[in-house]
């Protein structure tokens, strides 16, 4: 499903120093594989999500998802590709406050080639328990059913890998279980890869492969 | 969901800073709009005036002033020329050439209005806009009734004047100077020109009024009894308008003496009126008046005058009547149309659009307002463009969100301005119908309102366009690592 091979990344800085951020030789995710990706702060990570997800570019490199090397594709083409085939749950939820619960996951299908389906919204968020939220806007729910309208957001045009960048850190320990529980159950049952970040060991615990970003990332050792 | 939805959500989510945008392109709105509407519906009506006549024979002098005194009552008054001129165009040389010709005599006033001199053909055969003249009480007087009057709509409002009410014309603008009462015997529907706001005497009342005869030599300048001779042919000049029929036992030449006596005295009742203050005016004494017509001669056709004939003619005729009327050296003749379209593109145009120009920039300093409205969200709304844009939309979407929020804006506040701008018209339009004789309603349309909406949207375009290229130019990585 995912696979990266050669990828380099780098910033440079305002004095002109060149900082390597991503220097990785090779990375895979299986269809359907559920992956957690750990760090220290400053490793990469909403980094190597950016280019995944085909926000940034990579220096170098392949990015490769469901067949199409992404560096390949203009920006317009990426962000087609971005909008049907991946999904994306930010760690600030980044819900538009104008819009309800329902228009906030139809605003995830506006942008793919699928049509906008209101009853596959819906159906959404009756799966991540809010049936009776629909009309809420986002400052009138909590913490938790904000993150769950967020989960349903990126599942809403079936993408084929999700990506969560630390989507418990705002959440509080007994729902970030329930949290990780939903993400992880929606996407076995739409059948979508997951590669999650997260710095939280006890969420990095509930999943059988956790990968230290340091550990395949050589520009983190260089830095 | 729609860009227009997701664009509408933005405004709603800057509901003050929208509604205070949108309301400064409504009142911008509102001006365009009753400037284009107002200046529009006066224009066209002065340039046309639903005319039933063609031409315009009158004194020599201002043609201007001889088409606002004959066509719209304004202006001061003009000479006078020959009733005998009169009859060539009814039975002279050029009668063959016209198909009608009403004569108007000008110099009288009742309060602010004009008291207008004619035969009862000015509402018979005179049409306007080629709807014939309906009333909406009474009838036309009769040519045999020679102290009746037919009144404007305006006119029966504003002095509260009804069928067999009298009223007294004074002469110029002294107040004082009463002349002979008149008798409403019909109130026109209203019309919509400037027949609205005069009073039609008969135009044979209106020379037996003391000092409209023409001095002549062996009479003063008050009417004097004529001779037997010139009184017949004074019954012949009525005869012209086929209405010469008085009652002989009126009219017989034997109740000359006794008929000036009674005239005499009714002046001296007229002045007891005046003393009674406002009742003299209203006071419903028609008999006596009627009795009044019954007891007067008509006016010797040496002694008339009138201040212009309305002449409608067949347009291939119209500029031969020019000539030989131009060359001549008692009268003159103009077109009406002409002349206050000409007028319209000297003076009236020009201020126009100097007043257009103004109130479009006004549209255009409400455009920067939204600009500036928009422009400065663009920094609290860089994050939300960043999630839109990671959501799968791209640059151009996120600029099209950005465009189509100023149009919205633009489009609403249009919107609002032109239902306000018609509202304002609605409002003005009985003072604008005072003014000009023209009636103005909610739903008076010009053809330039219909530039209005592309122009909102050129504007909103142009003006949205500067934060549409800072939301084009969003760094989203950036963008989505800032604190939202």
């Amino acid at each position: 499903m995912l696979l990266l091979q050669d990828l380099r990344k780098s910033f440079i800085e305002p004095d002109g120093t060149v900082l390597p951020i991503l220097d990785i030789k090779e990375f895979h995710v299986a269809p359907g594989e559920q992956v957690v990706l750990m760090g220290r702060s400053g490793c990469g990570k909403t980094t190597l999500l950016h280019v995944i997800s085909g926000i940034s570019r990579p220096d170098a490199g392949i990015v490769r998802i469901d067949g199409t090397d992404i560096t390949r594709l203009n920006e317009h083409s990426r962000d087609r590709f971005r909008a049907n085939k991946i999904g994306y749950v930010f760690q600030t939820f980044n819900l538009l406050p104008g819009f309800s619960a329902l228009e906030n996951v139809l605003l995830g299908m506006s942008f793919g080639q699928g049509r906008v389906d209101a009853q596959r919204a819906r159906d959404l968020l009756e799966r991540v328990g809010l049936k009776h939220r629909l009309s809420h806007r986002p400052a009138m729910l909590s913490v938790g059913e904000q993150q769950r309208v967020a989960v349903a957001r990126a599942l809403a045009n079936r993408p084929k890998l999700l990506l969560a960048d630390e989507p418990t850190a705002n959440v509080d320990a007994g729902h970030q279980r329930q949290i990780i529980d939903l993400v992880r159950g929606t996407c076995r049952e739409e059948n979508v890869s997951l590669l999650l970040v997260t710095h939280t060991p006890e969420v990095a615990e509930q999943f059988e492969r956790v990968e230290h970003l340091e550990r395949f990332n050589s520009a983190v050792a260089v830095a | 969901m729609s860009l227009w939805k997701i664009a509408w959500r933005s405004i709603q989510q800057r509901a003050l800073a929208s509604t205070l945008t949108a309301i400064s392109m409504a009142l911008g709105i509102t001006l365009v709009v009753a400037v284009l509407v107002i200046h529009g519906v006066i224009g066209q009506s002065f340039k046309n005036n639903a005319l039933g006549y063609n031409l315009i024979v009158g004194a020599k002098g201002g043609k201007l002033q001889l088409v606002f005194n004959t066509v719209y009552y304004l202006s001061s008054p003009v000479e006078n020329i020959p009733y005998s001129y009169y009859k060539e165009f009814t039975e002279g040389k050029y009668s063959k050439d016209v198909q009608l010709a009403i004569p108007v005599c000008l110099g009288d006033y009742y309060g602010p209005f004009r008291v207008v001199g004619t035969t009862p053909g000015m509402f018979n055969d005179m049409t306007y806009g080629g709807k014939k003249y309906e009333f909406a009480e009474g009838e036309n007087f009769k040519q045999e009734n020679f102290f009746d009057a037919v009144i404007g709509a305006r006119v029966a409002r504003e002095q509260h004047l009804k069928v067999g009410d009298t009223f007294q014309p004074t002469h110029g603008s002294d107040p004082n100077d009463k002349h002979n009462p008149f008798s409403v015997v019909g109130v026109l529907k209203p019309t919509g020109t400037p027949v609205d706001r005069a009073l039609f005497i008969n135009m044979e009342g209106f020379f037996l009024i003391p000092d409209h005869a023409k001095p002549l030599e062996g009479y003063d300048a008050d009417r004097k009894p004529a001779a037997a001779g010139e009184q017949a042919a004074a019954h012949a000049a009525a005869g012209d308008h086929d209405a010469g029929h008085h009652d002989p036992g009126h009219h017989d030449d034997g109740d000359e003496h006794e008929e000036h006596e009674h005239e005499d005295h009714d002046h001296g009742e007229h002045a007891d009126h005046e003393e009674h203050g406002e009742a003299g005016h209203h006071h419903h004494h028609s008999e006596e008046i009627q009795d009044n017509a019954h007891h007067h001669a008509p006016l010797p056709e040496a002694q008339r005058e009138v201040t212009a004939i309305l002449i409608r003619a067949p347009d291939i005729q119209v500029m031969g009547l020019l000539k030989p009327i131009n060359k001549s050296q008692i009268a003159q003749a103009v077109l009406p149309i002409a002349e206050v379209t000409n007028f319209f593109a000297t003076l009236i145009d020009p201020l126009q659009m100097v007043l257009l120009v103004l109130t479009v920039l006004i549209v255009v300093v409400s455009g920067i307002g939204i600009l500036i409205s928009i422009y400065n969200s663009m920094s609290d709304r860089r994050h939300e463009i960043a999630v839109i844009r990671a959501l799968g939309a791209g640059r151009r979407t996120v600029m099209l969100l950005v465009l189509f929020e100023s149009i919205l804006l633009s489009l609403g506040g249009g919107l609002i301005g032109w239902f306000l701008g018609h509202g304002l018209i609605a409002l003005l339009g009985p003072w604008i119908n005072g003014q000009t004789g023209v009636r103005l309603g909610f739903l008076q349309f010009v053809g330039y309102e219909s530039a209005i909406i592309p122009g909102l949207v050129l504007l909103a375009s142009l003006v949205g366009y500067l934060p549409a290229l800072a939301a084009y130019r969003t760094d989203v990585a950036k963008a989505l690592s800032s604190t939202p």
